[in-house]
């Protein structure tokens, strides 16, 4: 039998606890490295055997499915398996020398522990094709993110953390109970299975039950308006790094339980006829982008407002799969993809200011371009990747989110995305207008130099992609394509 | 009525865990109450695996009718993360003790506005 999905789990998973045991700084950080890099390795492999035979279906310990667990990697996930690994990859190899100024000495290998499980958890929750396996790992990755987020040095990371912590736990706890009630329904765990036994069941009152607790759960875990409280501070008080592994890799996964969980288990009759989900989601993403840019637009910490441009941009794709044509899904998938490296290469941007400024505040960073010129620039062209410029990787999904609201006529929500990118375009050029133009703050003046090589070269490699994938479309559109097909088709 | 006592129970514990999750002030009290609240999910995937007159699934002629012991598994697993998250909450609750020098979400409100 193929071997690779299962070692895509373990990989990390196995490197995590030897991490713990390293005492020395570099040796722990050497060894996560090496992993991560590996897993993006696997990663490849298997995008590379998917398009050949989709889907590689693994049976853990030889038990075939439905009885036992199965791993199950079709185009979707391995799409999301290729931006883990791969976000994941270029962070920890930014974060070496961020993580050393941030987070005090005796706790470093303990932090690498808890990134390395937090790259397992997702991994195997985009991976496993067993609806509680989903649960597991969904707790795995949300402890692990505590962990991370309880790191930063301002104590408010401490209080964000365990709001945090409420809101995830609530979330999951309602997840679970779905999975519970869909298998007093079925008596079976596996996804293809449940997928095949549910269509029977559309007028059951638990099955709608069940529906709800997932989109309520899941709703709080992608950090849907008016569910977004948690998301804010969190990605603020967090050490700088792990708000660009954060920003990059776990609202996606979350996106993508969802994605699954209303394509691929409850099948599109039942969300969108039976239940019409449509009307609760479409006015939440509406509200998420409006609001999440509006705040955007008003804050005085950097980060800030990029998590704020978060919550609006989680609200396209969730605004995507809403509409749930060809057209919406095709955008929303690829801004999973674009989204995703956007504000990792942000962040990062950030983060590399932090390291020589000691600072996230707009005041503090201003004039920042004379001494750091470089990571000015390369969050300046993500930064209109944010926006979507055309020729950048974030015009692509705007492109198409758009056409998909005018193939129905919806004119005032046409409008709705065109403000929302005048926003963006507003609060993106705000902090430019801080870090090019202002007058140098004393901060800056007085410790403002050139980040290390090892923060910049990868920030300004993600900020690459986000051209790259705008100006060569093929590969993610194709990939959104076969992913659509699949999602589409997979119900009958 | 009676032969749904259990999800009743549920329901009840349900809403009271969520509540006091959600209205108390004090970070400890938050901690308990969504302990309640991950409880009654538990009670309930262990009610739907348990069969009036089942015996636990062991292979003996004298037996025929038995009781699902999947979901009894599967909340072992679900037991375990919310003594994870539990522990991990109260770990937070003592820092934050420890750099605020209060537990009530309001006092650290307060202290948090009054020092931007």
């Amino acid at each position: 039998m193929n071997q690779w999905p299962v070692i895509q789990i373990l990989l990390p998973l196995i490197a995590a606890p030897l991490c713990a045991l390293v005492t020395r700084e570099k040796f722990a950080w050497a060894l996560a490295a090496i992993i991560t890099w590996g897993a993006l390795v696997v990663a490849i492999v298997l995008n590379s055997q998917v398009l050949e035979q989709s889907p590689i279906s693994y049976q853990l310990g030889g038990w075939a499915p439905p009885w036992g667990i199965e791993l199950r990697i079709d185009s979707l996930n391995a799409m999301l398996l290729l931006l883990i690994t791969g976000i994941a990859a270029v962070v920890i190899t930014a974060a070496r020398e961020s993580i050393r100024k941030e987070i005090d000495e005796e706790k470093i290998p303990l932090y690498y522990t808890a990134y390395l499980l937090l790259l397992a958890s997702m991994i195997g929750i985009c991976i496993t094709g067993d609806a509680f396996n989903v649960f597991v790992f969904l707790e795995i990755s949300s402890l692990s993110t505590y962990a991370l987020i309880a790191m930063g040095r301002d104590r408010r990371a401490l209080i964000a953390t365990f709001r945090y912590l409420i809101m995830g736990t609530i979330g999951a706890t309602f997840i679970l109970i779905s999975i519970g009630l869909l298998y007093q329904l079925t008596g079976t765990l596996n996804m293809a299975d449940l997928a095949e036994r549910l269509p029977a069941l559309h007028g059951n009152r638990v099955m709608q039950a069940a529906f709800g607790f997932f989109i309520l759960g899941v709703s709080i875990k992608v950090a849907l308006y008016p569910l977004h409280y948690w998301l804010p501070n969190g990605y603020t008080y967090a050490p700088s790094v792990v708000s660009a592994f954060l920003a990059g890799t776990a609202t996606k996964v979350s996106l993508y339980v969802m994605l699954r969980f209303i394509f691929g288990i409850f099948g599109v009759d039942f969300s969108f006829e039976v239940i019409q989900v449509q009307h609760v989601l479409m006015p939440m993403a509406v509200a998420g982008i409006l609001v999440g840019s509006m705040a955007a637009i008003y804050q005085d910490d950097i980060k800030r407002v990029l998590a704020y441009s978060s919550v609006a941009q989680l609200s396209y794709i969730v605004l995507g799969i809403s509409i749930a044509s060809e057209t919406s899904l095709t955008a929303s998938v690829v801004h999973i993809f674009n989204h995703g490296l956007v504000k990792s290469a942000l962040f990062l941007c950030v983060a590399a200011m932090v390291y020589s400024v000691g600072s996230s505040k707009l005041e503090d960073l201003s004039g920042a371009a004379k001494r750091m010129p470089w990571t000015v620039a390369a969050f300046a062209v993500a930064g209109i990747s944010l926006v979507g410029v055309p020729l950048t990787a974030g015009f692509i999904t705007k492109w198409y989110l758009i056409l998909a609201v005018i193939e129905y006529g919806w004119w005032p929500l046409a409008m709705v995305l065109v403000i929302s990118s005048l926003m963006a375009v507003a609060y993106v050029w705000r902090v430019l207008d801080y870090l090019w133009f202002k007058p140098m703050s004393e901060k800056v003046a007085a410790h403002g130099a050139r980040p290390p090589r090892t923060i910049l070269i990868p920030a300004a490699l993600l900020s690459f992609t986000c051209i790259y994938f705008g100006i060569d479309t093929g590969v993610t559109l194709g990939a959104a394509d076969r992913v659509v097909q699949a999602l589409l088709g997979a119900t009958p | 009525m009676s032969a749904y006592f259990n999800y009743w129970a549920v329901f009840a514990l349900m809403l009271l865990g969520l509540y006091a999750t959600i209205a108390s002030d004090n970070l400890v009290k938050k901690v308990v109450g969504l302990n309640i609240f991950q409880t009654s999910v538990f009670f309930l995937f262990i009610t739907m695996g348990k069969v009036g007159g089942g015996t636990a699934p062991i292979a003996d002629s004298q037996y025929t009718l038995y009781s699902n012991p999947l979901p009894h598994v599967l909340i072992l697993t679900a037991i375990v993360v919310s003594v994870a998250t539990t522990a991990l909450a109260l770990a937070l609750v003592i820092r934050i003790r420890e750099s605020y020098s209060s537990i009530e979400e309001s006092d650290i409100q307060a202290e948090d506005e009054a020092q931007p």
